[in-house]
């Protein structure tokens, strides 16, 4: 592809290394997670979800991993959005408060459920939720879920979020990206090993 | 939430149904968009791609991403393996459903049933020997967050036998399923 490939980038996979090598036998699942990415953050149509939206979900969720090089990406992201470099402060805020370590959560109640482990509920601040909004407040709250108790997951989750004013076809978009950031930063942080014991 | 679910409460190899908890697109409303997106069209009579066939670019992406790592098997790791990988996480993460449709997926594949069955039914720690035990394990610190993949889970996967390209296979794989976990398990449930 004509642009530069994200992962390869995050993950200092150079041209012609043993690793380019090995990627390109897998050249369909490669180009297709640059397209995901493409999808997500260079959409056709960001009326349900608009691309400052985009961004400050991804720098939270990505923030939330404790991956540098991959946070530093997004908050640049962020920060060459209209209007995104206000909320980066805000943003990072949260991730500090959201932080912690999963997966964690319940079970339906039967066989499972010693296996049940409690964890942190995260809720925005009281003041950030001013600047945020209730779509991005909503949204933050839903990607910490995702992030790290995903099995806690409800429809009475779905309600929040269109309570909140998300659409239908934007809870799916939004779901994708906290989906797909989720696959991205784990792939980028496997090869990065990779490419780390192999150097 | 619709009256007929009847959520399983266990890890299963049986065949589960799911259930959307927003609304799929109707049938009758696809375009050519999203026949582009949902790439197989005998998937516009999947509820769960009607639902993710919303956003067509991203799930046509997403869908490609998914063959090419699972069912390209030209060379790298056997398919089994790779459906280990994605099992193993979807046993972590807890997902009910990708767990089921993986887990037999990889009994099939590698005639070891009764191993897979522990996998679900004692979770990450069973004991299934080195080879596989270096799949979920190194598939599992994947899934973490923070992620807790490291140099020892290459050490190990190597010691069992796989080499680079198979690494490789196992990182897709694992990673793959934090994206699939999450949207099967946020977007509706299973039902038995």
């Amino acid at each position: 592809m004509s642009t530069t490939d994200i992962i390869d980038t995050l993950a200092g996979i150079k041209p012609g290394s043993a690793l380019d090598a090995i990627r390109a036998r897998r050249l369909q699942a490669r180009e297709n997670a640059q397209k995901s990415y493409l999808a997500l953050f260079e959409p056709i149509d960001a009326s349900e979800f608009s691309l400052v939206e985009r961004a400050a979900v991804a720098l939270f969720v990505i923030g939330l991993h404790r991956e540098p090089n991959v946070t530093a990406f997004y908050r640049a992201k962020l920060a060459a959005t209209a209007d995104g470099a206000r909320l980066i402060e805000v943003v990072e805020a949260e991730i500090a408060r959201g932080e912690t370590s999963g997966p964690y959560g319940a079970y339906p109640a039967g066989p499972l459920s010693p296996e049940n482990m409690a964890g942190l509920i995260y809720r925005v601040s009281a003041e950030d939720k001013s600047v945020l909004g209730a779509r991005l407040t909503a949204a933050f709250e839903h990607a910490h879920l995702l992030v790290f108790r995903p099995r806690d997951a409800a429809s009475a989750d779905m309600k929040a979020l269109l309570d909140a004013g998300w659409s239908n076809t934007g809870i799916v978009t939004f779901s994708q990206l906290v989906a797909f950031l989720s696959f991205q930063v784990r792939v980028v942080s496997g090869l990065r090993t990779l490419a780390a014991v192999n150097a | 939430m619709s009256a007929t679910v009847n959520p399983p409460v266990a890890f299963t190899q049986d065949e589960l149904g799911w259930v959307s908890w927003i609304d799929p697109l109707p049938e009758a409303e696809l375009t050519e968009r999203h026949f582009n997106g949902l790439v197989d069209r005998a998937r516009a009579k999947s509820d769960y791609f009607r639902l993710l066939v919303r956003d067509p670019e991203v799930l046509e992406a997403r869908t490609k991403t998914d063959k090419d790592i699972f069912y390209n098997v030209a060379d790298g790791l056997p398919r089994a393996e790779r459906e280990l990988a994605a099992a193993a996480t979807s046993r972590y993460n807890g997902c009910i459903y990708c767990a089921s449709v993986h887990a037999r997926f990889a009994s099939t594949y590698s005639k070891r049933r009764e191993d897979v069955q522990r996998l679900l039914d004692e979770g990450i720690k069973a004991d299934l020997g080195e080879r596989w035990n270096a799949i979920v394990k190194a598939s599992v610190a994947l899934a973490a967050t923070p992620i807790a993949f490291g140099p020892s889970n290459i050490e190990e996967l190597r010691r069992a036998g796989l080499d680079d390209a198979e690494i490789v296979d196992v990182i897709n794989g694992a990673s793959f399923f934090n994206w699939a976990n999450r949207l099967m398990l946020s977007l509706g449930e299973p039902s038995k």
